[in-house]
């Protein structure tokens, strides 16, 4: 009879299971019996399996296919998978490869709505390399792991007022913090998990709703809905008024850069976008709905491919007049752009260079940190959660089309983990510095 | 307006474990060289808090990092990573003679850890903290499963580990407190072992008459264990602590039904009558009530209790009867029971019965009798409730803070790495008596 141990997974990953940051790996020791076997006794073969089971009720799992050493030991963080849904030595493997178990729906992609609850996975070694039918099989060994998006604290409010929706998360103690304006793309609705992520890295963070997945055209949004929000983050007793930052992925970076740039309300410490969007920005002044307008007059530049829809090309070529894009020219806070080089939905690796020109030639290029990552997609999010290459999107609020994102797993997870470590670094650096000798 | 606050950046790494697990306090963005003070603070489910704290000063790049750097005073000096949990005690004003215990072990235990300008000793509650966050400590780590046992005249709590199992098993017995104590087993269970619990002293029958259990209850017990679906039945470990170790060495010295494939016994003694039963042994404790000491503040020291180590062997198990490992765990300055004398008398009996092989004493200096789990906090002394007369009473633990928190975290390490050596790991070599 063979028993497996499994040392220590406990404290591995370290966004995970009970812990937060998204720092190194899996500490795991897994023993495997027998430890002293004969000279003519093959060294043990096993598949680590790591199954989720998704708020929409999807499985995902990831598994990597191990051989133990002549000690009966695998050490994932040291030793190389070879084979699985990933390879090598990658310690966090289990999480970043995951993916929809076969038969299940498609165009699935993970992210957590509660983040009040951990996510939950269950971690199994089953004899031999397997590569499915996992749940018909007994695990030599489990273990269950929690991984959450808030640290133990960490508050969370509702935030609805003038007008505004949102969720605001403030790390616990006595403050005050940073505040970061932390806004989603395209796809609409109120996406908490990165704000509360933030939150338990000592910032207050208000994801901001602005784009209601029901109402796509909505309300005319105005540029005063950001300013708005943006001021009640920095009046709230707990938010230090001139620590400030803005954070943005897909749309949310049009926003974010034309803030910077032209209001006069919000006057940020610094801020970060990812996967910008530089064009047609200057719109934001009026009316939101006219950027789609201008989008959607590029629509004939839409691609499809496989039945994925690919929106790469429509702000492409990047426009000279300058009228179409936003003065980044204008903006006076350090500023970070994330760009994923094989990003499918949108041009950003071309907007990010032509950002470069135009601060290049308004002399604010200092300003300017960029993070490329090639090999990686659109949806550059925190670390460790699964990359996917296309998933459903709803256009317009209501045509389901796949949409491409882009980026190979792997490349893509790495930009994720360096990512995340850079923008937390930035933020650190510029919003949590020590003042000056005065002090009360 | 206010002026601008400084606030630096304050983390703990990892915010939510085990209780065995040590965390990383990093604080960050203070000014150059600046004294602070890093301060933990726990309310138990008891309602009183506990505190600790240490003076650091901050490097030149305005940090500083409990596991690199030396505090300079509070209640731990030194180079103590750790220093903020096992240094704790109550807060001044506190109620007197507390022992800190967990009860639900599916509820954390949520430390308030904080960074305070200046080197503070006191009134911390009255000062605004510059950071705090909160550290959640488990006794049991997500897929545990607790179940009631309620059968067979046992009163008791498993707990199982997630997965399919087999498992081996530990029989885990706490001393002469009695009560119902699940923290260590349900960390047992943390670590893959089903443990099983028992509560077999203060006992009440239906009618809620006192009722002294006999061995039977012990075979009963272990019986389950090895009947249960999850266990491997040739792999199951007695624990005890104090009289827990009385029980533990009796049984598997004595009982046909009970075959441990290793014991830890844990500041206990084998000086009991022969093959007796647990109101023997309490009848012969009685007998040497009158070696009671006092303190300087009239709290009692039952360390007399077995001395001298009696020549007679009637009076002690025999060791040489034992036939798996034993991993014997003793405090120097035990003033609760005379452990470490026993650890000594227990070596002989077995060098001279030739079973001595299987013997491992860790004797710590400085050391008393409640060693427990790593990182929670050492009382020298506490209240006791005694179950007979229904009063309680201060006694007397021993061990100093410093050495006796050293202690926990070795001999848990010890006690784990023992259990997975016999249960988990086999033994191509050593005897397959089992």
């Amino acid at each position: 009879m063979y028993f497996y141990r499994w040392h220590n997974i406990v404290n591995t990953f370290k966004i995970a299971k009970r812990t937060l940051s998204p720092a190194a790996g899996l500490r795991a020791l897994l023993s495997v019996e027998p430890s002293r076997g004969l000279v003519d006794e093959k060294f043990q073969i096993v598949t680590l399996h790591c199954v989720h089971q998704s708020e929409d009720k999807d499985f995902w799992e990831a598994f990597g296919h191990y051989i133990s050493d002549q000690h009966g030991t695998v050490t994932v963080a040291k030793d190389a998978s070879v084979g699985g849904t990933y390879e090598g030595v990658e310690s966090m493997g289990l999480m970043w490869s995951l993916q929809p178990v076969p038969g299940s729906r498609t165009g699935l992609r993970l992210r957590k709505k509660d983040v009040l609850l951990p996510m939950v996975f269950h971690i199994s070694v089953y004899d031999g390399h397997v590569t499915q039918g996992f749940n018909l099989m007994t695990a030599l060994v489990t273990r269950v792991i929690e991984r959450w998006y808030m640290a133990p604290g960490v508050q969370r409010v509702s935030v609805e007022e003038k007008g505004i929706r949102g969720t605001m998360f403030i790390p616990p103690g006595p403050g005050p913090f940073p505040g970061i304006l932390d806004m989603w793309g395209g796809g609409g609705g109120l996406v908490e998990y990165r704000a509360a992520l933030l939150a338990s890295h000592g910032f207050v963070a208000l994801a901001l709703e602005y784009l209601s997945t029901a109402d796509y055209y909505g309300s005319e949004l105005t540029v005063d809905y950001f300013e708005i929000a943006y001021e009640i983050l920095q009046d709230h007793p707990m938010v230090q008024r001139d620590r400030m930052a803005l954070l943005g992925l897909s749309f949310g970076t049009s926003v974010t850069l034309s803030m910077a740039a032209y209001s006069k309300i919000i006057r940020v410490s610094c801020e970060k976008s990812v996967n910008i969007m530089a064009v047609s920005v200057n719109h934001m002044l009026c009316y939101l709905s006219k950027i789609l307008t201008t989008m959607f007059r590029n629509m004939h530049k839409i691609q499809m491919k496989n039945n994925q829809v690919i929106w790469r090309e429509v702000i492409l070529p990047i426009p000279e007049d300058p009228k179409l894009k936003v003065d980044v020219g204008q903006i006076k806070c350090p500023l970070l752009l994330i760009t994923g080089g094989d990003d499918q939905n949108w041009a950003t690796v071309e907007s990010a260079e032509d950002i470069e020109r135009i601060m290049e030639k308004a002399g604010n290029r200092h300003l300017l940190h960029t993070l490329t990552y090639p090999g990686a997609g659109h949806l550059i999010e925190p670390p460790y959660t699964p990359h996917h290459r296309a998933s459903n999107f709803l256009v317009n609020g209501k045509e389901k089309v796949i949409m491409l994102w882009g980026g190979q797993t792997k490349p893509h997870a790495d930009a994720q983990e360096d990512s995340w470590e850079k923008i937390l670094a930035f933020l650190q650096q510029h919003l949590y510095f020590t003042a000056p000798q005065a002090r009360l | 307006m206010a002026g601008i606050r400084h606030c630096p950046l304050l983390s703990v790494r990892p915010l939510r474990c085990l209780v065995d697990e040590k965390f990383e306090v990093v604080v960050q963005f203070l000014l150059p060289s600046q004294p602070v003070t890093l301060h933990a603070l726990l309310q138990s489910e008891d309602g009183d808090f506990w505190e600790a704290f240490g003076h650091y000063k901050g490097d030149a790049s305005g940090s500083v990092k409990v596991s690199e750097d030396v505090s300079l005073g509070g209640s731990y000096d030194g180079l103590e990573p750790m220093g903020l949990l096992w240094s704790m005690r109550p807060i001044p004003g506190s109620r007197k003679g507390l022992r800190f215990r967990n009860k639900d072990v599916f509820k954390p235990i949520e430390v308030h850890i904080s960074v305070y300008e200046g080197h503070l000793t006191k009134w911390f509650k009255e000062k605004q903290a510059l950071a705090s966050v909160v550290a959640e400590r488990w006794y049991s780590s997500p897929g545990v499963q607790r179940i009631d046992v309620r059968e067979k005249g046992l009163k008791g709590t498993l707990f199982i580990p997630p997965g399919p199992g087999p498992f081996p098993a530990v029989l885990d017995l706490w001393g002469g407190g009695g009560g119902l104590v699940e923290y260590r087993s349900a960390l047992l269970a943390s670590h893959g072992y089903i443990t099983l619990t028992l509560e077999y002293i203060g006992l009440k029958d239906a009618s809620g008459t006192p009722q002294n259990v006999d061995n039977d209850y012990f075979e009963a017990a272990f019986s389950l264990l090895k009947q249960h679906p999850q266990v491997c039945p040739d792999r199951i470990a007695m624990m005890g602590l104090s009289f827990g170790v009385s029980v533990t060495l009796g049984m598997a010295a004595y009982s046909s039904e009970i075959n441990p494939k290793c014991v830890v016994c844990v500041s206990g003694s084998h000086i009991m009558p022969v093959n007796g039963s647990l109101a023997d042994v309490f009848k012969e404790i009685k007998k040497n009530v009158k070696n009671t000491r006092y303190d300087e503040e009239r709290r009692i020291i039952w360390r007399d209790l077995l001395l001298p180590i009696p020549d007679d062997p009637s009076k002690k198990v025999e060791m040489g009867l034992i036939q798996c490992p034993i991993l014997l765990i003793v405090g120097e300055d035990d003033q609760n029971w005379a452990a470490a004398e026993s650890a000594e008398d227990m070596k002989k009996m077995m060098e001279q019965a030739g079973n001595s092989h299987l013997l491992t004493v860790l004797s710590y200096p400085h050391t008393g009798h409640l060693i427990e789990p790593p990182y929670c906090p050492h009382v020298r002394s506490s209240n006791f409730k005694l179950i007979e007369a229904k009063t309680t009473v201060v006694v007397v633990w021993g061990g100093q803070m410093v050495p006796h928190s050293k202690a926990q975290e070795d001999s848990w390490q010890k006690t784990l790495a023992f259990l997975e050596q016999h249960l988990y790991t086999h033994d191509t070599v050593a005897s397959k008596s089992n």
